[in-house]
């Protein structure tokens, strides 16, 4: 589904132009000094191997994923955005392993932006689930090509040697050769065709599966480490924007001469006025260019502006939710159905139904978005912490006027992103300032800006009825939704949310009612709506969650008996039977099926390792929930205490079935980092809107978790050797019903609309 | 002119006196292993020491700093050998790492104020960093186990006073990002 929204937003397509190299790109910017060690600047000269027909000479070494250095240093591409999710480490760690090298000589190099690694698009929990086995054929190839090498020195068949720790070895005379040594000589042979390679079996992995340390983790207690906010070129200059409060209102006047007699400021410019839909244009706004970051923020608030008027400058967000409200308890539009529902209800012996309520949120990574840009003789080089390096490239070329091939795209870490940094707006301000000033510019982002520029998270209503009947088995399911779509970003006039919004969590419910009807209401959208860890799945997973635990306590059963019911047996769900086109992230169905036998699975496995079915003490209680998103399977148990109407969270527990893991302490840090998520999203996350405007600035009215609120928190990883699903999302969705539902158990009060802090003191 | 001593330097400063030290240390110094997260003082990544003390340095004016004794990230040992930056390796703490700066900062105050933290003292002192990550259990974790080594061997390094071994004022172009030091070499 993204990969579809990044698509629509990449048609401004460039021309072709002759490609310049980027040595010559380098002499021409006279860049060489940046420090800057990434993709493109591997040594030219030296042995290169890629997948299949790769020219290892020339331009096309950017084509490459391995490079074996004389030193024997091995350089492996990581060419997906590191957030803190350690792909930096388990992209080098599925190639190094099939590779046979040895870890100490594995050097990871960022990738460019460059269509020749396939989509860099680091979101939807995807790197491992669509590169694995990519990056185990790009290490068996160069395993393969070394090892022809030696068998050639030696005048043997390839058959009698084999590659170990860094070398290759003879079989029968136990001589080895260093991969160094190698080196020269592999890089005359042509790469094997992807079939002929063999593979490691997986009691054979000596990387994959295990808990390496992640590679910059030295730097990273160092402070050596640079991130987006962190670059600096040269006679860089420092812009800070103030942009428009209320989406597509215009700069109508601002006072350039005040801002100019701050002390450090150099210039003052009216960004190009963006047209709509949105789409990731940086909004209107003014800059302010200075020679720091403080001169540019002190400038901008001299800068007086008058904003012209907008469509949007009534949204109010409370009076659109109680709008929302009303309409999700009528009938909406039908997008999956089974049987009746609508009659089954009538024959059911109770009916429970409810309404649930998330409001928008935003990313708010710890790193606020910052990208720096040098413009010269025609072409332009971007410095930023992105997820979407080819986006970036597209979409700064398009601004700019320029073909693609003349944008470079360099990848810095990113200081978090969960979504926000896949949006090239902040890359764009940069490279038009570049161009306008000739000179280098870094853009910062305040965190003002970042709370209040965001692609947010969609404020929704999700209204659910079911019908019990005597013996207390649903036989009638009705779940309606409603928000704001994020196709509405790309055209401003969509006012329902897409079958890929709807695939997160909503059209794929796995329950096993005979008369169940998913249903959709229209939702226009007054700000810009964007993906945030998860997405869609943080309604849906929270008012489902909710309201399987509300139908256990009106049929009195337990939450988890009334899970098992519902997921019914042991099979294999297809929503397509009851008329939904499930996008199912990208994949197919078969391989990555929606198996009930696995939800179930976590569930049972979270509820009896936590102790979530055993007694607690008075004020406390457990609450659980569960589900399948970006095709991994996740159960959640959080333990809470309910006391002077405060809110504490003692326990969380998760169990995560994603199928082969390939760094299992990243997927625990993940599974950590997920619980956390959720619940400072569960219990604190709110943005809202008055006038158009949103009404948060920063961490003090937007607030997130803190250590004094962060639960003892336990992990479990289920053994399995099926396909890798994804890791950074499917830990969030369960965390937020897991948590009303043990806030109910505790003291009776039922959550439908979060945060709980409207409630409660959390 | 501001002067003030900079991880054991003597270090001059033109600039506005009303600059944050942040931004001072950011770009006119090019110590950038010091963040910025919030710019109002409620999140930590730009914390610091000043005379031993933990302080967000993004509130902090030059002219406030004049002959103060400033210790950032950059004035911890460059080989991680500090018992906090040890923790922080031995349990994987950081996942993006942006913020981690400052909470090693706040961490190895706290040590040095209380060296036997309790939970409530760890949240106490930890309340004023944020991480959007969720490494809190990590790092509460690894605090604890600092405190372990240290009560366990006598304190051999004064952190707020430590040499930097490189010359780490005045330029971080030797920063190459691709040169991440290798967890082979590491374990």
């Amino acid at each position: 589904m993204i990969e579809l929204f990044q698509q629509a937003a990449n048609n401004a397509s460039t021309k072709q132009t002759k490609s310049v190299s980027r040595r010559d790109f380098l002499k021409l910017t006279g860049m060489t000094t940046s420090g800057f060690v990434l993709g493109s600047m591997l040594p030219v000269s030296l042995p290169a191997w890629a997948h299949g027909n790769a020219s290892h000479a020339g331009d096309n070494t950017l084509n490459l994923f391995v490079t074996i250095e004389t030193n024997g240093r091995v350089n492996i591409i990581c060419h997906r955005s590191e957030m803190g999710q350690g792909i930096r480490t388990s992209i080098p760690q599925i190639v190094a392993d099939e590779l046979c090298v040895a870890w100490k000589d594995v050097h990871v190099v960022q990738g460019l932006a460059n269509e020749a690694y396939g989509s860099q698009n680091t979101d939807g929990s995807r790197s491992i689930r669509n590169f694995y086995a990519k990056m185990r054929e790009m290490g068996a190839t160069a395993r393969t090509i070394l090892e022809q090498a030696a068998a050639e020195q030696w005048a043997v068949p390839i058959t009698d040697v084999y590659a170990d720790d860094s070398f290759v070895i003879n079989r029968n005379t136990k001589q080895k050769i260093s991969f160094a040594a190698l080196a020269e000589p592999a890089s005359k042979i042509k790469p094997p065709a992807p079939d002929a390679l063999t593979y490691k079996s997986k009691k054979d992995f000596k990387y994959i599966g295990k808990p390496i340390q992640i590679l910059d983790l030295p730097d990273m207690v160092t402070g050596n480490t640079i991130f987006g906010q962190d670059v600096k070129l040269e006679g860089m200059l420092y812009a800070s924007i103030e942009r428009n409060p209320v989406v597509g209102s215009k700069v109508e006047s601002f006072d350039k001469a005040a801002a100019m007699k701050t002390g450090g400021v150099v210039d003052v410019y009216k960004m190009p006025e963006q047209p709509t839909p949105v789409v990731f244009n940086p909004a209107n706004g003014v800059a302010v260019i200075a020679t720091n970051t403080w001169a540019a923020s002190q400038g901008r608030k001299a800068l007086n502006i008058k904003w012209g008027d907008s469509p949007h400058k009534d949204h109010d967000s409370a009076e659109y939710l109680a709008q929302l409200n009303q309409r999700i308890v009528g009938k909406g539009k039908t997008i999956r159905q089974g049987g009746d529902a609508y009659a089954a209800m009538q024959q059911s012996q109770q009916t429970v139904a409810a309404t649930y309520t998330v409001p928008y949120l935003v990313h708010a990574p710890m790193e606020p978005p910052a990208a720096t840009a040098v413009f010269k003789d025609g072409k332009c080089e971007v410095w930023a912490c992105t997820q979407t390096p080819q986006s970036t490239q597209q979409n700064v070329a398009g601004a700019l006027g320029i073909a693609k091939e003349n944008v470079t795209v360099n990848v810095t870490l990113l200081g978090g992103a969960f979504g926000r940094k896949s949006k090239p707006d902040f890359s764009i301000e940069a490279a038009l300032l570049a161009k306008y000033t000739g000179k280098p510019v870094k853009v910062v982002w305040s965190r003002e800006d970042d709370i209040r520029q965001g692609y947010y998270h969609a404020i929704s209503s999700q209204h659910f009825e079911a019908g019990l009947t005597a013996d207390n088995t649903v036989n009638a399911w009705i779940q309606r939704t409603a928000f704001p779509s994020i196709s509405s970003t790309f055209d401003g006039t969509t006012d329902e949310p897409s079958d890929g919004e709807l695939s997160l969590g909503f059209g794929d419910v796995p329950f096993h009612v005979e008369n169940l009807s998913c249903e959709t209401h229209k939702a226009p959208a007054h700000i810009r709506i964007g993906w945030v860890r998860s997405v869609c799945n943080i309604q849906h997973a929270f008012s489902q969650g909710s309201f399987v635990d509300e139908l256990a306590h009106a049929a009195k059963v337990p939450t988890h008996k009334m899970w098992h019911q519902l997921l019914g047996n042991d099979r294999l769900v297809n929503p397509k039977d009851q008329g939904f086109e499930y996008g199912n992230y990208g994949e197919t169905l078969e391989r990555f099926p929606i198996d009930t036998k696995r939800l179930k699975d976590v569930l049972d496995d979270v509820v009896a390792k936590s102790g979530a079915d055993q007694p607690t003490d008075d004020g406390e209680a457990w609450g659980i929930s569960a589900h399948r998103s970006f095709v991994s399977y996740v159960a959640v148990a959080t333990k809470v205490r309910v006391k002077d109407n405060k809110v504490t969270v003692l326990e969380m527990h998760s169990s995560i079935d994603a199928g082969t893991v390939v760094n299992p302490d990243r997927v625990r840090s993940q599974q950590e980092g997920s619980m956390i998520f959720g619940l400072s999203l569960a219990m604190m996350g709110e943005i809202t809107v008055k006038e158009g405007a949103v009404e948060q600035s920063n961490y003090n009215d937007y607030q997130v978790l803190r250590m004094s609120q962060s639960p003892l928190i336990t992990t479990y990883i289920v053994e399995s050797d099926a396909i890798p699903g994804g890791v950074g999302e499917p830990g969030t969705p369960p965390v937020a019903p897991s948590l009303t539902n043990a806030i109910f158990h505790a003291c009776g009060k039922r959550i439908r609309d979060l945060p709980v802090n409207k409630h409660f003191t959390v | 002119m501001i002067s003030f001593t900079l991880n054991d330097k003597p270090i001059k400063v033109d600039a506005d006196p009303k600059m944050p030290l942040l931004w001072a240390l950011r770009d006119l110094l090019d110590m950038t292993g010091t963040k910025y997260g919030c710019g109002i003082a409620q999140c930590g990544a730009c914390t610091v020491h000043m005379d031993g003390t933990p302080i967000r340095s993004c509130v902090m004016p030059l002219s406030t700093i004049a002959g103060k004794n400033i210790t950032t990230i950059e004035g911890l040992p460059r080989d991680a050998s500090h018992p906090i930056q040890q923790a922080w390796l031995e349990h994987n703490v950081p996942q993006c790492g942006y913020c981690q700066s400052g909470q090693i900062m706040s961490a190895v105050a706290l040590l040095e104020s209380n060296p036997n933290p309790d939970d409530s003292a760890i949240d106490n002192a930890m309340q004023g960093n944020i991480c959007r990550c969720g490494t809190y259990p990590r790092i509460k974790a690894a605090i604890k186990d600092a405190a372990k080594n240290l009560s366990t061997t006598i304190a051999s390094t004064s952190t707020s006073t430590v040499t930097p071994t490189s010359t780490s004022t005045g330029t971080s172009t030797n920063v190459d990002f691709s040169l991440a030091k290798n967890a082979g070499e590491k374990a």
